[in-house]
């Protein structure tokens, strides 16, 4: 028999909350992606405008956890639970925030044609949404091998940036009026490194959700 | 000179010093079961209780913790068939054993209950009662001792003016306060605790457990609670007991952030019991 059906509803809630929080900021960045892929500043600025949104959510859920932590007692993975859900909650608007990021990019390049065709940039884009993909989906159905799985390719997109922002740097000489661009184009590069990492972070707080323990899954 | 203290002195002084005074545990218990008749309430458990620590015991109702507790210091004779079998070792001795001087065992591992029972004597009478059975008579140095274990109950500043009412003028956490004056006076080395603070309100509650942490600098204490809180604030050592078996016995940190046994984890999260 289940003697705290209550606060099992209510962790249930919060959960919901936060799949919600989720999906919100990983629609974000993947709408800010495609704004800047596609020069569409009206997406961009659907980005920037729908933020706060993200971080209303991020308070809602801070406030739940705390009344629950106040007020249920929670002990072993109840608390880690409540932990976590504050510790991703923030993971997440910071994915929140590096969207607005990419489609201020966006919205600083305009509609001016890219220095050159966009094929490497997207590559690493898609392998960071697959990471936040995979964490969202293992934080859902609490699998810590799966956020493990997550966790291993940010090394793969540590090593594109360090490649791209290379690549980017020797275009300004050849292209001194692109270079506006460019340094938006290594922005860019720069907050998809940083979506990455958070993924990973919020795969490490899965791993110790479920174990109890602490991973760097970024060694 | 009683038995016990009799063997004791005679192991003392055969068994090297630094084995004695050294040693990081104050109780071994070995293999214990503890039947009531053909009942069988704990069944041979083992474990090491740490010296100067707080060691909370939980459990649902029933599930031995209580029997246990009791057996520590003999409680148990005074039920019609009870009997333990196994060892619970407290400096070098089998307290179990036949020989044992239970009046000593007990002045040396004290009692308190769950309700306050101060003997219907005055406050003063209440600590020196038992010292007067001891052969202590003189009027200084049970002044001594009462000051000294009013003190350290932290009871001292609220009943040094009146110790002379009756025990009943105290409030029911003083009260409790009270008994474990009386219990400290005895100079023990154990104190066993029996849900100490569950008739208490939340101050004198709260009173109770700061005193707890603070008298394990001189005492190792034992405490059965109902009160998982109550167990995560003031103890080093958690041990959870289940239908007489000791399901899991770890760091108190550990038993509250990360169980190893998924009926610990139900259980201090409050999911049956």
């Amino acid at each position: 028999m289940n003697t705290r059906a209550n606060f099992d509803q209510s962790l249930q809630e919060l959960k919901t909350l936060q799949l919600k929080m989720a999906g919100e900021a990983e629609t974000a960045v993947k709408n800010a992606m495609l704004s800047l892929l596609n020069r569409d500043v009206e997406l961009a600025n659907k980005v920037i405008n729908g933020d706060h949104l993200i971080d209303d959510l991020e308070y809602e859920i801070h406030e739940k956890a705390l009344m629950l932590i106040a007020r249920q007692s929670p002990v072993a993975k109840d608390l880690r639970r409540l932990h976590v859900a504050l510790k991703v909650s923030s993971e997440v608007e910071r994915l929140g925030d590096i969207a607005v990021n990419i489609a201020k990019s966006t919205v600083q390049i305009g509609n001016e044609q890219h220095v050159k065709e966009l094929i490497d940039i997207p590559q690493m884009m898609e392998v960071a949404l697959e990471m936040l993909t995979d964490a969202i989906t293992a934080f859902y159905s609490e699998d810590p091998a799966l956020a493990k799985k997550c966790a291993q390719k940010d090394d793969q997109v540590d090593k594109m940036f360090g490649e791209l922002v290379q690549e980017l740097l020797t275009y300004i000489p050849k292209n001194p009026d692109f270079t506006n661009q460019i340094i938006q184009l290594a922005y860019v590069c720069r907050y998809i490194e940083r979506i990455a990492d958070h993924a990973t972070n919020i795969a490490e707080n899965i791993v110790y959700l479920e174990t109890g323990k602490r991973y760097n899954l970024n060694d | 000179m009683v038995t016990a203290l009799k063997e004791r002195t005679t192991m003392e002084a055969t068994v090297p010093v630094q084995q004695i005074n050294r040693q990081e545990n104050i109780l071994s218990i070995n293999n214990l079961e503890i039947f009531y008749g053909e009942n069988r309430a704990v069944n041979g458990i083992s474990m090491e209780i740490e010296k100067n620590a707080v060691t909370a015991l939980i459990g649902p109702s029933g599930c031995g913790k209580s029997t246990f507790l009791r057996s520590i210091n003999r409680m148990n004779d005074l039920i019609p068939g009870a009997f333990a079998k196994g060892e619970i070792i407290y400096e070098g001795l089998n307290i179990l054993a036949e020989n044992i001087n239970v009046v000593a065992l007990r002045k040396e591992i004290g009692m308190v209950f769950q309700r306050p029972n101060p003997f219907p004597k005055s406050i003063y009478e209440n600590i020196t009662h038992a010292l007067k059975f001891a052969g202590i008579k003189k009027k200084s140095q049970l002044d001594e001792i009462v000051e000294e274990s009013l003190r350290k109950a932290a009871l001292w500043d609220e009943v040094k003016d009146r110790l002379e009412k009756s025990a009943f003028s105290l409030s029911g956490g003083q009260q409790q306060r009270l008994c474990i004056a009386r219990t400290i006076a005895m100079k023990p080395t154990v104190i066993l605790l029996d849900e100490p603070s569950s008739a208490l309100d939340p101050i004198s509650n709260a009173k109770v457990e700061d005193l707890i942490v603070d008298l394990k600098k001189d005492y190792s204490i034992i405490i059965v609670t109902h009160n998982m809180q109550q167990a995560s604030r003031i103890s080093d050592k958690t041990a959870f007991f289940l239908n007489g078996d000791l399901i899991e016995y770890d760091h108190t940190e550990k038993i509250f952030t990360n169980p190893s046994v998924q009926k610990t984890e139900e259980y201090i999260s409050g999911r049956f019991g």
